[in-house]
């Protein structure tokens, strides 16, 4: 139950622009609640005069679970290109609106890009809400958040899944704030459970342990998932409905103002795309060993990857760090040189097709795994292959 | 150096030295800083015979990226004056992390402890902690660690932007304050840098790259033994009822941990070097993949 002091509001509205409902108005300094209030609460989290206090139990968000229906993809763009996260966001989708025998709809802001829709539908997606104005062709997070969090209002969706880049990550929990429900970050596992909710499943404690986390009692049930881990699948000719939203711009989204975006110099590295990566761990002694892992990339036409071990060393640059707070990685052969392999390594590049690893301790966690495994000196190990392969070409 | 460093300021808070306080406190720029102790994830180990975790003897630090936080708001404040505050949520041992704050140059701290605000996840974090701000009052900006290396959500400074309605800019890897009240931020993102100007108040997020955060000072020690120094404020100080607070008001909950899968699927290849190198050969050439 909500309750208003009315003597103590001093009017500055902040309830009003919290609730999503329409659930209170001000007039002046009386603030009143409208048929509207869902007793969510969310006036309650941000009056700083205790105007408005909650008694008894906080209900959270009217949660009738029948009225959230299909899975949500936030398709991130930029300059008119869809980010490779946001089709693999959609085959996961694809999944789970199959087992909730539900749409998947994928949500498109941005400026100019109304031809991206028939890609998202290949890729999965049977609806596409589109809001194409040009007040939208960069990201930033008050307008974003201001229009997707109006949709979800309004559609109900029962999940919502959103890429983990620096565009993902500033925008989902802004959502999930406004909307006063979960969200579970750089998800590496999405299931429906036995009860039809989501299973959420991620690395935590530095990646040590894994755990499945659930929103039993709020909608949306809200995730972000990195690039790399799900797949993105093509359903060719697969077609679907185009929705055109009207926004306009309101005064709070000039609060940020982007002055310029410069491209950084190209990284020569490009390990999502390598199909051999030798990368190599704390157990390579010193950086210029790394020489070697470069001599036998080069001879394997792959490409040198590192783990934060030796990232934090300041071994190699941190463009080449493969893991949980480095890139996720899937190429055809992984040589793991002097990593030890904590999961938040293993979290990287444990879906390589062949995974080799080299390491001095044969109770490295690296062998566990392993499709091949030699306990050895990398230094050793190494400039033998090397000798080996040139011998034989 | 954790270790030590406490050893010293547990020494000097049995001891009845006291300095006075000759800081200055400016009212010009005031700042908050969100400050997590974490365990010192790299050295989490797991129990090769049981497969748990090992937590026994794991240090606790500052969070890495609020230490960035912290000498961001520490530098700010010496070209601009005003005041910082550390601000932090955790059992009481967590007054060690607001300590080295201290040391490091802040002005006064906070700490939010209370068995009411156990298992709150990142919204029922962001919640609490940003009713804490809203009793502070008086701030300028509020600057965060990007992430925590404990769960590495990145969720907690958004969220607590989202309870105070506050612009916010994530990824900052570069601050300059500008006369009017407002701040060009450079952001990192995946490949491009971004200057964005936000105006004040505002919540800023840093990563790593930020800077290279201080020592703490051995000159600050006794302020940080000083318990005037450091408010310990708990649910009735932000006058929070249970039922908005901790682990039964959070949307998410932990359905269950388990060990990361770690079958063993591979062969081991026996030998010396050039045998091992040599099988390992013939294998990827059967298989044709080189």
């Amino acid at each position: 139950m909500i309750q208003l002091v009315p003597e103590k509001c001093i009017g500055c509205k902040l309830c009003v622009k919290a609730c999503l409902f329409g659930g209170i108005a001000v007039d002046g300094k009386v603030p009143r609640l409208t048929d509207s209030c869902t007793g969510c609460g969310a006036c309650v989290d941000v009056c700083r005069v205790e105007a408005i206090i909650a008694s008894g139990e906080k209900t959270g968000p009217v949660c009738d679970f029948a009225a959230y229906k299909g899975i949500w993809v936030f398709a991130e763009q930029h300059a008119g290109k869809l980010h490779s996260v946001t089709l693999e966001l959609l085959g996961k989708a694809r999944e789970l609106a199959d087992a909730r025998s539900a749409e998947v709809t994928a949500v498109l802001l941005g400026s100019g890009i109304a031809a991206l829709d028939g890609e998202l539908f290949r890729h999965g997606a049977d609806r596409v809400l589109l809001t194409d104005a040009p007040f939208l062709a960069n990201y930033r997070t008050a307008p974003y958040e201001r229009i997707v969090a109006r949709l979800i209002c309004e559609h109900k969706p029962e999940v919502i899944l959103i890429g983990a880049t620096t565009t993902g990550r500033d925008l989902a929990p802004r959502l999930a704030n406004r909307l006063r429900t979960g969200l579970t970050a750089d998800c590496t596992g999405l299931e429906i459970g036995p009860e039809g909710g989501l299973l959420q499943t991620r690395p935590a404690f530095g990646g040590n342990i894994m755990a499945t986390i659930a929103t039993p009692n709020h909608r949306p049930q809200m995730a972000t998932v990195r690039p790399g881990v799900m797949q993105a699948r093509l359903f060719e000719n697969k077609k679907g409905e185009t929705v055109r939203i009207a926004v306009s711009e309101e005064p709070g989204d000039g609060l940020v103002q982007i002055l310029k975006t410069l491209a950084r110099e190209k990284s020569s590295v490009s390990l999502e795309k390598a199909e051999v990566i030798v990368s190599g761990g704390r157990g390579m002694g010193e950086p210029k060993n790394f020489k070697l892992l470069e001599n036998l990339a080069g001879l394997l036409s792959g490409e040198v990857g590192a783990s934060r071990a030796a990232v934090d060393l300041g071994w190699m640059p941190h463009d080449h760090q493969v893991g949980q707070t480095g890139k996720t990685v899937k190429p055809r052969i992984y040589i793991a040189c002097g990593i030890s392999g904590a999961v938040q390594h293993l979290a990287g590049m444990q879906s390589s097709d062949i995974i080799i690893a080299i390491n001095r301790d044969p109770a490295a966690p690296i062998f566990q795994a392993a499709t091949f495994g030699m306990v050895g000196d990398a230094l050793k190990i190494i400039p033998e292959l090397i000798s080996q392969l040139n011998a034989n070409t | 150096m954790s270790t030590i460093f406490q050893d010293l300021v547990d020494t000097l808070r049995k001891s009845t030295l006291h300095f006075a306080d000759t800081k200055k406190l400016m009212n010009t720029l005031n700042i908050i800083v969100t400050i997590k102790q974490v365990p010192d994830t790299a050295e989490v180990r797991i129990d090769p015979k049981t497969n748990s975790l090992m937590r026994e003897g794991v240090p606790s630090i500052i969070n890495p990226e609020d230490r960035n936080a912290l000498e961001a708001a520490l530098a700010l404040r010496e070209a601009h004056d005003g005041t910082v505050t550390a601000l932090s949520m955790g059992p009481p041992q967590a007054r060690d992390a607001l300590e080295e704050a201290l040391c490091m140059g802040a002005d006064l701290a906070v700490l939010l402890s209370d068995r009411a605000f156990a298992g709150a996840d990142t919204l029922i974090t962001a919640f609490t902690l940003s009713r804490a701000i809203m009793k502070i009052a008086k701030y300028d900006l509020i600057l965060c660690g990007r992430q925590a290396i404990d769960g590495d959500t990145a969720q907690v400074g958004p969220q607590i932007a989202g309870f105070l309605d506050l612009p916010q800019v994530t990824y900052a890897e570069g601050l300059e304050l500008k006369k009017g009240g407002s701040l060009i931020v450079q952001r990192g993102l995946e490949d491009s840098n971004q200057w964005v100007q936000v105006k004040l108040p505002a919540l800023i997020t840093v990563t790593g790259r930020i800077n290279h955060p201080r020592y703490p000072n051995l000159y600050n020690v006794a302020d940080s033994c000083d318990d005037a120094k450091i408010k310990i404020w708990t649910a009735k100080d932000l006058q929070l009822p249970q039922a908005m607070l901790g682990l039964g008001a959070s949307p998410t909950t932990v359905k269950k941990i388990f060990e990361p899968d770690r079958k063993m699927k591979g062969e081991m290849i026996p030998g010396d070097e050039r045998q091992m190198a040599e099988a390992l050969i013939t294998k990827l050439k059967e298989m044709h993949v080189i």
